[in-house]
């Protein structure tokens, strides 16, 4: 399966299941909002140019957001963690080789506690910006941080049960690729 | 010259950042004016016809809850209908005219559709329900929305050609006109955003009898909603110290976490209202929106 349709359909799979089944679970409670669809971004290809994940992340976010009738909110955040994505994997990255081995993030191409640094780092940010902007509207400052600070819990807990059950065929990078 | 062109390469994939951002923030603050002419109806049509098909599964979950639903309403109408009454004197006939007018001047005010729900939310902060029907079988904004009990659910906020967004009362731009069945006060009721269980009856008067459980009804100020369908039961009495005025608690009686068929309700007045109320604020030089 190539790297372009293997996107598509994850691009439409994490659309439903945040439209369809996160954003319908009763909330537990009214700051923890389950999130999940953003780590499609964060699965694309290492190889994947700055300019093209823009408009990845911009795209995806304003899909969600005609579902939830937001239009942008979630499209300025998804940017903000395109933008930093290239980034945190230059901070991130090994300095012995030349590279990722692996095409696409995950804990296997980066150790657990490097991956786990990534994930954190950019969820975290795609909150803050996300609340901040919801923020604006209404509410009081508390709120804002107990909101960012529980959704990013939730995103967390969500991403390492994903990482853990759904097994992701990772191919080596080849020269012959 | 030059120098600018190479800047600008330099630095692309951040001016590319700041274009996008700045566009999808455009999007986010100028969503009631723009955005809702021009794209809002595209993309209402693609949205909504992925949820109808996703509905299509709900409905079959919940298929038994709202068969009572319905059952308890047809069952209401029933004991409504002509033939269920008889009257005592044969001289007298009793006759239910159905026409819009009548010789004594009687005239149709409201008119119910019904409407099936295809995508309802309730974690969000601004929430909004999206249901079948569209300006192609007569919706138009401002209409009101009940529930298939009969509650008060929201009003129509944007139209595409088949289907409707409502902003429902668990929406913390939603203001709606209320009154108490059992004293006849007015209150505007909005949503804090927080438990969708709970919204707020607003600026009661405090010389109001007020009690816990007492019924909250829409008023008949309202230009969407009909007067005297129940919205819900104060939960809470609480004094706002700023205002001196009451804040009330109040249960909604819908369940928004499972809505699915409702009512969408015309004033067929409402052109003639509403325009009745702008001359007199272009008269009179007051910013008051039209009450809904």
């Amino acid at each position: 399966m190539s790297d372009l349709f293997r996107n598509i359909i994850r691009f439409a799979l994490f659309i439903l299941i945040q439209v369809y089944v996160l954003d319908k679970v009763p909330a537990l409670h009214r700051f923890i909002v389950p999130y999940l669809y953003f780590l499609f971004l964060l699965w694309l290809p290492f190889s994947i140019s700055r300019v093209a994940l823009l408009f990845v992340g911009f795209a995806l976010g304003l899909t969600l957001d005609y579902f939830t009738m937001t239009p942008g909110l979630h499209a300025a955040a998804c940017l903000l963690l395109a933008y930093l994505r290239p980034f945190v994997i230059n901070i991130l990255a090994p300095k012995d080789t030349a590279g990722f081995n692996y095409r696409e993030p995950s804990p296997k191409a980066m150790g657990w506690t490097p991956y786990s640094v990534y994930v954190l780092i950019l969820t975290a940010a795609h909150h803050t910006y996300m609340v901040f902007l919801e923020w604006l509207d209404t509410g009081r400052f508390l709120d804002f941080i107990i909101k960012v600070i529980a959704t990013t819990g939730i995103s967390m807990l969500l991403i390492f049960t994903v990482e853990l059950l759904v097994p992701r065929k990772l191919k080596f990078r080849t020269n012959t690729a | 010259m030059r120098n600018i062109f190479l800047f600008i390469r330099r630095y692309f994939t951040f001016f590319a950042f700041l274009v996008l951002q700045g566009v999808s923030l455009w999007f986010l603050f100028s969503y009631n004016r723009f955005h809702r002419a021009k794209f809002l109806g595209i993309a209402n049509e693609f949205t909504g016809r992925v949820n109808t098909q996703f509905n299509k599964v709900e409905d079959y979950l919940y298929l038994k809850e709202e068969n009572r639903h319905l059952h308890a309403m047809n069952d209401s109408l029933l004991n409504a209908r002509i033939q269920d009454f008889m009257l005592r004197d044969t001289s007298l006939k009793y006759v239910k005219d159905s026409l819009p007018f009548d010789t004594l001047g009687h005239f149709r005010r409201y008119f119910f559709r019904p409407a099936t729900v295809v995508y309802n939310s309730v974690n969000s902060q601004k929430n909004f329900i999206q249901l079948n029907r569209g300006s192609d079988q007569g919706i138009k904004d401002n209409m009101g929305v009940l529930s298939s009990d009969g509650y008060a659910v929201g009003v129509v906020v944007a139209v595409s050609a088949n289907f409707c967004q409502v902003m429902s009362l668990l929406n913390v731009k939603s203001t709606i006109s209320a009154t108490l069945k059992k004293t006849g006060e007015f209150g505007l009721l909005e949503w804090d955003g927080k438990d969708p269980r709970y919204i707020y009856m607003r600026r009661v008067p405090k010389t109001s009898d007020v009690l816990k459980g007492d019924t909250v009804m829409t008023s008949p100020y309202s230009f969407s909603i009909p007067p005297g369908y129940i919205v819900g039961t104060i939960a809470d009495v609480k004094v706002d110290n700023a205002t001196g005025l009451y804040d009330l608690k109040v249960k909604t009686s819908v369940n928004f976490y499972r809505l699915q068929q409702v009512h969408i309700v015309e004033n067929l007045q409402y052109d003639e209202q509403a325009k009745l109320f702008e001359d007199t604020r272009i008269k009179t030089e007051e910013t008051k929106k039209v009450p809904r």
